[in-house]
């Protein structure tokens, strides 16, 4: 693929900008995440206003596409394949909510937390591989080849 | 408005300009667990996309530290223990729902996905009643 270079300078520019953009967002502090979800308690909004305003730039990307047939850097778009709400969404996603609410981290802080030497990171970053890897390939995605 | 909701803007910003960006240029869902997933199994035609993907997001915090002199703020309060029973759950939980807070949160929101929007109903709701039940167990 003639693009492949330059796709890889473009995902590096992207992981920079996510990382630098939960830097600064002050999501790298796993107490403004619990206190976000902390609505009986004393709630921290700053979650809110990260996530409106990552979902809105990111929804112009999304009209932006919309306009176009194949991204400008591969031949075709690689979105996620499903679309049914299935019960294994919902309690991976219920199990992934009690972990986060927990720790206060989610897989990107706490892998752009990798550099900065503190153990609870280690900790939490090692028992996140630990839980990938115990779950490990879905059939139904080793069956036909996803990208999502 | 103070400072924090202004960085929280301009960060949420540039996470949403990362996932526009990706999706635009090379078509991809910037999806962190997905990505991660990639690059442990060490595999696939975009490994090296994705190596350099994830090791942008380690430097993002880096760039941080270089251009203001210190790490952001995090604050820890949580033993070692929960943060480890913490994290298997957020990975097993991560790969069983087909994504996390980037994947379903800000990419799938943005799309209007229903799955994505059910998925993050799900982990928040779950997250609030999460952080409820840890309070109310430290009053005991």
């Amino acid at each position: 693929m003639a693009g492949a270079p330059t796709r890889l300078v473009v995902a590096f520019i992207c992981g920079l900008l996510f990382g630098g953009g939960l830097a600064i967002s002050g999501m790298l502090n796993p107490e403004r995440i619990r206190g976000f979800l902390d609505i009986f308690g004393d709630w921290d909004p700053t979650l809110m206003f990260v996530l409106a305003s990552a979902v809105g730039v990111a929804a112009v990307g999304n009209l932006i596409r919309s306009a176009m047939s194949t991204p400008l850097l591969d031949t075709a778009f690689h979105m996620p394949p499903r679309t049914e709400i299935d019960r294994r969404l919902l309690v991976g996603s219920a199990l992934f909510g009690i972990g986060w609410a927990i720790s206060g981290l989610c897989p990107g802080p706490a892998l752009a937390s990798i550099a900065r030497d503190v153990s609870p990171i280690y900790v939490f970053a090692l028992a996140m591989i630990a839980g990938i890897l115990i779950h490990g390939d879905e059939t139904s995605e080793t069956a036909k080849p996803s990208d999502s | 408005m103070t400072a924090t909701y202004w960085n929280a803007l301009i960060g949420g910003a540039m996470i949403g300009l990362a996932t526009a960006l990706l999706l635009v240029m090379n078509g991809r869902i910037a999806g962190i667990i997905g990505i991660f997933i990639k690059v442990l199994r060490f595999r696939g035609s975009e490994l090296f996309v994705n190596i350099a993907f994830v090791a942008g997001l380690l430097l993002g915090p880096v760039a941080y530290l270089w251009w203001f002199g210190q790490w952001p703020v995090a604050e820890f309060r949580m033993p070692l223990a929960f943060m480890a029973i913490a994290g298997l759950l957020v990975g097993y939980g991560a790969r069983m729902g087909s994504g996390c807070t980037s994947g379903h949160g800000v990419s799938g929101l943005a799309r209007l996905s229903p799955r994505s929007i059910a998925a993050t109903a799900t982990f928040v709701g779950a997250g609030i009643v999460t952080v409820l039940l840890m309070r109310l167990a430290e009053m005991l």
